[in-house]
């Protein structure tokens, strides 16, 4: 599906002493079936502006369109309803929750969409197998490796079958071999149809033959090639 | 509509899942709850099961007592009155009593000595209520004496019990020949204590009540109906009181549950957070609070309800028991009836349930607008 | 004034509720302010959160109001042992001037809840809140009907002095009674018959209507009105006698104790379930021309409908059956 932004800015606390532009007239479009990966210094307003692609959060102004559909300006309410058939969300810290399975962990993203439970049971069971986890399915995530965690992030993000998968320095928590490993695993996502949007300021990352399309920000805009 | 359903089932298992990570601070919450429910449901269930007792005594107790009134003082009554009875229409039996009050120096009791035709009593033979027989240590078959208005001690034989169904009335009875009470008291023949009546028709027994005192004009009836429109009054007033009393115990739970609902955990707040950023609504995480809500309420509720049931009909309100036990030294040992009631739970429900859901109602939705995004930062 | 627990329950809910929606109305008055939907600024996305909060406390509020109703009939059915004259809820409501109206507005309520409730689920089904004005417009509506209910049934409760001496449902529905009780109570059998079925069976024609042609919602609701007020007439001068057993008893609230079967419940909960349907119909469907709205009211208002029939036929049945099975013949008072 295609992705494009005309004019996006994000001001945050607007009107107040603290006002600030963290993203600034924005223009980009994200092609469908490739990797883009969008490079920057920390604070360049990365994570800001995956959080409005992907729904999160709402640009000040500017459009967002989304295959056809406008959806900046959407109420929260119907981007969260957009949000879980088309995204899929790998974050920096992993974000599981502790003392639960890993199944039910990846399960949790459905719950909302009120699916039959053997069947979800089961297609959660087929991705733990592909990414090599059916092992660890029943213990707690507490006791996952970092590369094993950012599997489950993984599946979790892939549980509802999303479109595009968006990762924000998705390697800022892996060792190398580990980060060897998740470029792979995009790549392969990649061919199998999935559109994905990575934020990095990781060489390994945005230099990676895998990544079709890299993006600079600075300062909340981006840097013209 | 299934998936509704599903969805829902999808939540209660979160919900549960997650009560059962955070156990100590739940069931902190519960124990507090739960008491709160036993305290209220106690006092409910008691003074209602008290009430009915009393119903259940007065319903065979006469329509109508008549006194006989002396300077605006209860008198001793003619039995010739028993004539001028009996010919009002409507009266469908007459009975005159004789009753009176007995102190007992030795324990600091009052007993009711009453004659009744019910027993076949010799004129040195008593049947005694269990509260006597348990203070004054005597049993069946036992010696029992009473003094004399003349000051001179006489001995009884404890011919038997009275079996303790209704012990909340008949505790501090003791029931005695006439000719014994006669000598006992000094009251002459031809001397009643009142006369009851039967009155057939229960929309007669006004009319007759004032056939009676136009007849007899030194006389008073009292009306059953309105000795049990009294203790129904006195009843739920006492226990409004005591509620009223409990207010303040209800307030200090209201901001115990207002505080553990705004107190989220970090970690509580972080998983509310992943939540969102998953892909749940604030709609999805409110109904998630709401079923925690439920459970827990429904806990509290089911175990206080319980816990009060059991403390009320199986063990004799012990706890109630120091606080009546100063109204009367023969404190009664009932076995109340067990009941359940709809107006009581609604009411328990406003009191407890109630409170609750509203003093979580905007920490809950507080929890619930986290920002999507803000596990990003 | 009378002080039992359930009565201070009352007291207190009223006054809880009444703060609720204050702080609802408080809420929608920014809201309706300030409301901008195109806009991305971080006020309206406070605002569209806070909607969440008025939506939560009004669920909330028309709860408890429904239990509150519920309370204040047993309240009063179990207070008749406490007033000279009282055997049921209606000498208990008769004892002063302000049982009645507190009985009727906790009705009102209970109504317009069913009707906010829908209006606003329906509106957060559209992107983009179509019905926001709409609603909370409503909202300040029923503000003041809850603050004067809190009033009226505060009243209610000072003026239960334990003295007074009331009529209970023998003689308020009784043919001789004045004014439209007694007007309700002394109809001919016969004609509480044909308003009772007759009224019933022009609302099913109304709805049926409806669903074929998805058009006359309204028409549908108003004639469930007309319906249920039949429906509470022919209950008085009709069904009660037959449940009762007896030629003269035409009490509205006896029918809910034990004694009879809790035929009181079958006959009431269908009927206020199906009214609050059939009203929440006509809410809804009014909005089909509404763009954002019309496939949602197309596949929900059919459905209201429906379940709403469903329950007034379950209504009719169940007042049928306690007539047929019913000992009591009325052919001679006819
Ligand atoms: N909610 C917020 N309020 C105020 N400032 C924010 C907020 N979120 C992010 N920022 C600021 O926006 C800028 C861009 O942040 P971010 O998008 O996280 O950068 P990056 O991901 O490139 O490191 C930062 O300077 C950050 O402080
Ligand atoms: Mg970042």
């Amino acid at each position: 599906m295609r992705i494009e932004l005309s004019n996006i800015e994000k001001i945050f606390n607007r009107g107040r002493h603290n006002e600030f532009r963290a993203i600034r007239d924005v223009s980009m479009e994200i092609a469908p079936n490739r990797i883009t990966c969008l490079k920057g210094a920390s604070g360049s307003g990365k994570t800001t502006l995956l959080s409005m692609i992907g729904c999160l959060s709402r640009p000040t102004s500017g459009r967002i369109l989304l295959g056809e559909r406008m959806i900046s300006g959407l109420p929260e309410r119907f981007l969260t309803d957009i949000r879980r058939h088309t995204f899929g969300f790998v974050f920096q810290r992993f974000n599981l929750i502790q003392g639960l399975t890993v199944l039910d962990n990846i399960m949790i993203p459905a719950y909302p969409l009120g699916l039959d439970h053997g069947e979800l049971k089961r297609s959660a069971k087929l991705l733990l197998k592909q990414f090599g986890l059916e092992r660890v399915s029943n213990n707690p995530v507490q006791w996952l490796s970092g590369g094993e965690a950012q599997r489950v992030a993984i599946c979790r993000a892939l549980i509802n079958d999303p479109g595009v998968l968006l990762a924000d320095e998705p390697t800022a928590n892996l060792d190398l071999k580990n980060s060897r490993e998740f470029m792979e695993l995009i790549g392969n996502l990649s061919e199998s149809g999935k559109t994905i949007l990575m934020t990095s300021h990781d060489p390994l990352v945005y230099e990676s033959p895998v990544v079709d399309e890299v993006v600079e920000m600075h300062d909340g805009q981006i840097m013209v090639k | 509509m299934k998936a509704f359903i599903r969805k829902q089932g999808f939540l209660i298992d979160f919900t549960l899942s997650s009560l059962m990570r955070r156990k100590g601070k739940n069931i902190g919450l519960l124990i507090v709850y739960g008491l709160i429910v036993f305290l209220l449901a106690s006092v409910m269930l008691f003074s209602h099961a008290l009430r009915k007792e009393a119903g259940l005594v007065l319903q065979g107790a006469p329509e109508i007592v008549l006194q006989r009134m002396v300077a605006g003082r209860h008198a001793l009554i003619p039995a010739d009155y028993l004539d001028a009875i009996e010919s009002i229409r409507g009266v469908a039996g007459t009975e005159g009593r004789l009753w009176g009050y007995f102190y007992d120096p030795a324990v600091g009791a009052n007993y009711t000595v009453m004659v009744t035709p019910d027993y076949e009593l010799s004129g040195n033979e008593v049947v005694i209520g269990a509260g006597i027989s348990r203070i004054r240590g005597v049993a069946e078959g036992d010696f029992f004496s009473l003094r004399s208005d003349k000051g001179k001690t006489y001995v009884f034989k404890v011919k038997s019990l009275l079996d303790s169904e209704s012990e909340l009335v008949s505790t501090d009875l003791v029931l005695i020949s006439e000719k014994a009470f006669r000598v006992l008291t000094g009251i002459p023949e031809g001397r009643l204590t009142d006369i009851i009546l039967k009155v057939r028709n229960p929309r007669e027994v006004q009319k007759v009540a004032e056939k009676l005192v136009a007849r007899l004009p030194d006389t008073r009836p009292i009306l059953r109906e309105e000795i049990l429109r009294t203790y129904d009054s006195i009843f739920a007033w006492r226990q409004g009181i005591v509620f009223v009393l409990l207010l303040g115990a209800l307030l200090a739970f209201v901001i115990f549950a207002w505080d553990k609902a705004s107190g989220l955990s970090a970690e509580e707040k972080r998983e509310i957070g992943i939540l969102k950023a998953v892909g749940w609504e604030t709609g999805d995480v409110l109904r998630m609070k709401f079923w925690e809500g439920a459970i827990i309420s429904f806990s509290a509720f089911t175990l206080g309800y319980l816990a009060a049931y059991l403390h009320v009909f199986y063990s004799s309100a012990v706890l109630f028991e120091p606080v009546l036990k100063g109204w009367s030294v023969l404190y009664p040992q009932f076995d109340l009836v067990p009941f359940v009631d709809g107006l009581q739970l609604a009411t328990l429900f406003f009191f407890t349930v109630f409170p609750y859901t509203v003093a979580t109602i905007i920490p809950i939705w507080q929890a619930s607008i986290t920002d999507p995004d803000a596990i990003m930062r | 004034m009378l002080f039992n627990p359930p009565v201070i329950a009352l007291i207190m809910v009223s006054v809880v509720v009444t703060l609720m929606l204050l702080a609802a109305a408080g809420l929608a008055v920014q809201i309706l302010m300030y409301w901008d939907i195109g806009s991305g600024s971080e006020r309206q996305l406070i605002l569209e959160r806070r909607t969440y909060l008025v939506s939560t406390l009004l669920t909330w509020v028309f709860a408890s109001e429904l239990i509150s109703l519920m309370l204040f009939i047993y309240n009063a059915e179990s207070m008749s042992g406490q007033f000279v004259g009282a055997m049921c809820a209606t000498g208990v409501l008769n004892v002063n001037a302000w049982g009645w109206p507190a009985l009727f507005l906790k009705l009102i309520i209970f109504f317009s809840g069913a009707v906010w409730l829908a209006i606003n689920h329906l509106d957060n089904q559209g992107f983009d809140f179509p019905l926001v004005k709409v609603k909370y417009l409503l909202l300040l509506i029923i503000l003041p009907l809850v603050m004067v209910e809190a009033f009226v049934q505060l009243q209610y409760f000072l003026g239960l002095k334990p003295n007074l001496i009331t009529s209970c449902c023998g003689s308020l529905f009784s043919s001789e009674a004045e004014g439209v009780v007694g007007n309700v109570s002394s109809l001919l059998p016969s004609t509480a018959l044909l308003l009772f079925y007759g009224a019933g069976l022009l609302m099913m024609l109304s709805g049926t209507w409806f669903l074929w042609r998805k058009s006359g919602g309204w028409v549908f609701s108003s004639l469930s009105v007309g319906a249920f007020i039949a429906s509470l007439a022919g209950m008085i001068s009709y069904v009660a006698l037959y449940v009762y057993e007896h030629p003269h008893h035409h009490c509205p609230f006896c029918v809910l104790k034990p004694g009879h079967d809790y035929a009181g419940y079958a006959l009431y909960l269908p009927l206020f379930a199906a009214t609050a349907l059939a009203l929440a119909t006509g809410a809804v469907s009014r909005w089909k021309h509404v763009p954002s709205l019309s496939a949602v009211v197309e596949s929900n208002a059919p459905r209201l409908a429906w379940l709403s029939m469903m329950l007034y036929a379950l209504f009719f049945s169940v007042a049928t059956f306690f007539v047929l099975r019913s000992s009591l013949v009325m052919a001679p008072f006819w």
